[in-house]
């Protein structure tokens, strides 16, 4: 085992993915020569050569249809997208293409593409570095979507991500490549040493794609979540003293729906939260799937913590995010519901 | 100037409806008049090359200048033959969708020798990545016309398992990459191949298609600089068949530069070429493929040529451009050209084109037959339908597998599929 940051497990997967199998390659803006504006690829290109990772145009959309190109043509392309704000631009070719190749040939053609992009807020980042879209890709068949919370997770599942022979969207919570950040922005930043899951092992092994896991065992209430806000769950439960049961789900889609039903079940009462903004996003599928299974052992109505349903503001960063203070009074809202 | 007002070009095409068909905007050179470089000419030397016409037969039917390719007797007979075939192809496809037997079609009409010279001149390691129009290309790299029919027909052999609109086929073995409906997007990925062959070491080449119309597309952009950065063994085609639906090419920018122009601004050599002459596009497609095979990097291929017919079954062109402009289009009809061609060398004749005509009707009524055995529209064998959850995923997840179970439930009336 070694201590590794999200930033070091991320480049650790792509080092041993690329030692292993000389058809992973990774192109993006500024990975090679620079090795990543958040330096995820470091070191890879003077190991690996330019021709297997490859600076690439500040072009999104010619990124991940070359990317597409070269799947279909027996190499497995780790894209980066140096911020998730910047995927517009390929969004046709991941859902008209990357996503449904494999359907539109029966199976004759598929391009195993990973596409890698930090997302989130609490950066200082404003609304073209803060965002995350992973509802929008949840919501295309045929892609899988994952955001870890953890670096452990981080390279388990993207070593996973990258051997899967589905496409995959892969989102890195940025505020979380250092060290776990509990939603309070009051409080010195603390590394990931300080975590269990900042010890990583330094081999191969994988975390597989569609399993949620039980952060934090707990009776009285659940609160579902993914990336940043699984630490933020874990500290404003620990903050108001109910007793939460924190359910990271690690694998956006495809969705394991049973250890989420079953946490809910046991608890009677569930939170779902995200950093994204609410409407029409994620938490809604969540709270949907989870009343169908548990409505009958529900207490109250799921409740939603999310992102406000505006732009990423620059200056107000603290009271959009949904931090420690708003996770906390809904905790404390849910558990007032008789 | 100074008093001008800034106001709207808005590009109009030379006639519409009603209007005497209007060619004079269309830059033609004489057969042979274009000099044949070296395949390891630099970029800047041969710029006269994107804003010319490479064009081998002359009106005279016989094939002339530097580019002309020699080709043996025989196998442009082959050509002939595979030009008509896509033409009768169609012909009785267009046919069956007006009887309501298929949904859709689109037809290559005049545009046979874009696919079938390029496609002779490739090699069959070669990938390709087609628009809908290149039905050619299916056809030379071995996909049979059954399977063709049976795509369009969605029924039990479909290829596609129903779930594509007729034309998007593919073909694994033949190196034919699968037909999307959004255009464009084939571009940049024929790039990328090109890149991972050369990323691997290998000697093969990627060639791609797209119309004049959706060169306004990003992703044209995307697989012009990619392909120019990384000298990406590819071959980029624009089939500017002068017409995207109603707009006339000048609606995509054709009006002052041939697209043919528009990779020099990054550096790739752009050839405009003689898209009806079939000698022609073998010709510039194999020069390109050499150029790019020997690490040259890409060339930009403007196939000069006419769509003959409408754009697809649901559209009606009489509404948008002269009834007769394709009878007034200077550069022809690909097929009677190469055929005048070898009547005029002595190795064809009006009595074995008639002949190849019937023969090549007869083996699309042949393939026709054996499809409907398949399935029709209307009568069976129908396709299951519950593989429509096959293949969204390498191996089909918990969500998709309950799905087919409701699907089931409802469709046999056993339960009633609950919701979710």
């Amino acid at each position: 085992m070694a201590q590794m940051n999200m930033i070091e497990a991320i480049r650790s997967a792509l080092d041993i993915v690329m030692d292993k199998d000389p058809n992973v390659v990774v192109l993006g803006e500024d990975v090679g020569y620079f090795g990543g504006v958040f330096r995820c690829t470091d070191g890879l290109q003077r190991k690996y050569g330019e021709h297997r990772v490859i600076d690439a145009p500040i072009a999104e959309g010619g990124i991940i249809g070359a990317a597409i190109g070269m799947g279909i043509n027996g190499l497995r392309p780790v894209a980066e997208i140096q911020f998730a704000d910047y995927i517009y631009p390929g969004f046709d070719q991941v859902v008209s293409e990357l996503a449904r190749i494999r359907y539109r040939s029966c199976g004759e053609f598929f391009s195993p593409v990973t596409i890698r992009t930090p997302c989130g807020g609490g950066i200082r980042g404003g609304q073209t570095h803060s965002q995350s879209p992973e509802a929008i890709f949840a919501h295309v068949s045929g892609i899988k979507t994952v955001m870890p919370s953890n670096p452990y997770d981080a390279k388990g599942l993207l070593i996973a991500s990258i051997e899967s022979d589905d496409p995959v969207v892969f989102f890195e919570p940025k505020r979380i490549y250092n060290g776990p950040f509990d939603g309070d922005p009051e409080k010195p930043a603390v590394g990931w040493s300080s975590h269990p899951k900042g010890e990583v092992p330094e081999g191969h092994y994988t975390v597989p794609l569609g399993k949620a896991e039980v952060v934090r065992e707990g009776s009285e209430l659940t609160i579902v979540t993914y990336g940043t806000l699984v630490h933020v769950a874990v500290a404003a439960s620990e903050a108001t003293g109910v007793d939460a049961e924190v359910v990271d789900i690690r694998s956006i889609s495809p969705l394991d729906i049973d250890t989420l039903a079953d946490s809910v079940k046991k608890t009677g009462r569930c939170i779902v939260a995200h950093e994204a903004t609410r409407f029409g996003g994620y938490g809604g599928e969540l709270a949907a799937r989870i009343q169908k299974e548990c409505f009958w052992h529900l207490e109250a109505p799921i409740g939603r913590i999310a992102g406000w349903d505006t732009p990423y503001p620059h200056a107000f960063e603290w009271q959009y995010f949904p931090g420690k203070k708003r996770m906390m009074a809904g905790i404390r809202s849910m558990m007032e519901i008789e | 100037m100074a008093n001008k007002k800034s106001r709207l070009h808005i590009p109009r095409p030379t006639a519409r409806p009603g209007e005497t068909p209007d060619f004079s905007y269309l830059e033609l050179a004489d057969a042979g008049s274009a000099d044949k470089p070296s395949i390891n000419a630099r970029t800047r030397d041969i710029e006269y090359l994107s804003s010319g016409l490479v064009r081998i037969l002359d009106d005279e039917h016989h094939a002339v200048g530097p580019w002309n390719p020699d080709l043996d007797p025989a196998k442009l007979q082959v050509a002939l033959r595979w030009m008509l075939l896509n033409r009768q192809f169609d012909k009785r496809m267009w046919q069956i969708q007006r009887q309501g037997r298929i949904s859709f079609y689109m037809e290559a009409a005049g545009e046979e020798a874009v696919s079938i010279g390029a496609a002779m001149a490739l090699r069959s390691g070669d990938m390709c990545f087609p628009s809908y129009r290149n039905q050619g290309l299916y056809m030379y790299r071995g996909v049979k016309l059954v399977d063709m029919m049976c795509q369009c027909l969605s029924n039990t052999r479909d290829m596609c398992k129903g779930r594509q609109l007729p034309v998007m086929y593919h073909s694994k073995s033949g190196n034919v990459f699968s037909i999307s409906g959004n255009l464009a997007t084939q571009y940049p990925q024929a790039v990328g191949w090109a890149m991972a062959s050369a990323i691997k070491g290998e000697d093969h080449i990627a060639a791609s298609w797209i119309g004049d119309g959706s060169t306004a597309e990003a992703d044209f952009h995307h697989a012009l600089t990619f392909a120019a950065v990384y000298q990406a063994p590819a071959i980029l085609n624009v089939v500017n068949n002068q017409w995207a639906i109603s707009t006339f090419q000048g609606t995509a920018g054709g009006e002052r530069r041939p697209f043919a122009a528009r990779g020099l601004g990054v550096g790739i050599p752009g050839i405009r070429v003689d898209g009806n002459d079939l000698l022609a596009v073998y010709a510039v497609t194999l020069w390109a493929a050499d150029r790019a095979r020997r690490g040259g990097g890409p060339t930009l291929i403007e196939n000069v040529t006419y769509r003959g017919g409408a754009h697809s079954t649901s559209d009606d062109p009489s509404k948008y451009r002269p009834k007769d402009e394709w009878a007034a289009f200077p550069l022809g009809d690909p097929i009677e050209r190469l055929k005048q061609h070898l009547i005029v060398e002595g190795h064809w004749s009006e009595k074995k084109h008639e002949a190849l005509e019937e023969e090549l009707k007869a083996e699309v009524h042949a393939a026709w037959k054996e499809a409907q055995k398949y399935g029709t529209m209307t009568e069976g064998p129908f396709l299951d339908p519950s593989t429509m959850f096959d293949d969204v995923y390498a191996e089909t997840p918990h969500h998709l597998q309950s799905q087919r179970r409701r699907m089931r439930e409802v469709e046999s009336g056993n339960g009633n599929g609950g919701t979710s």
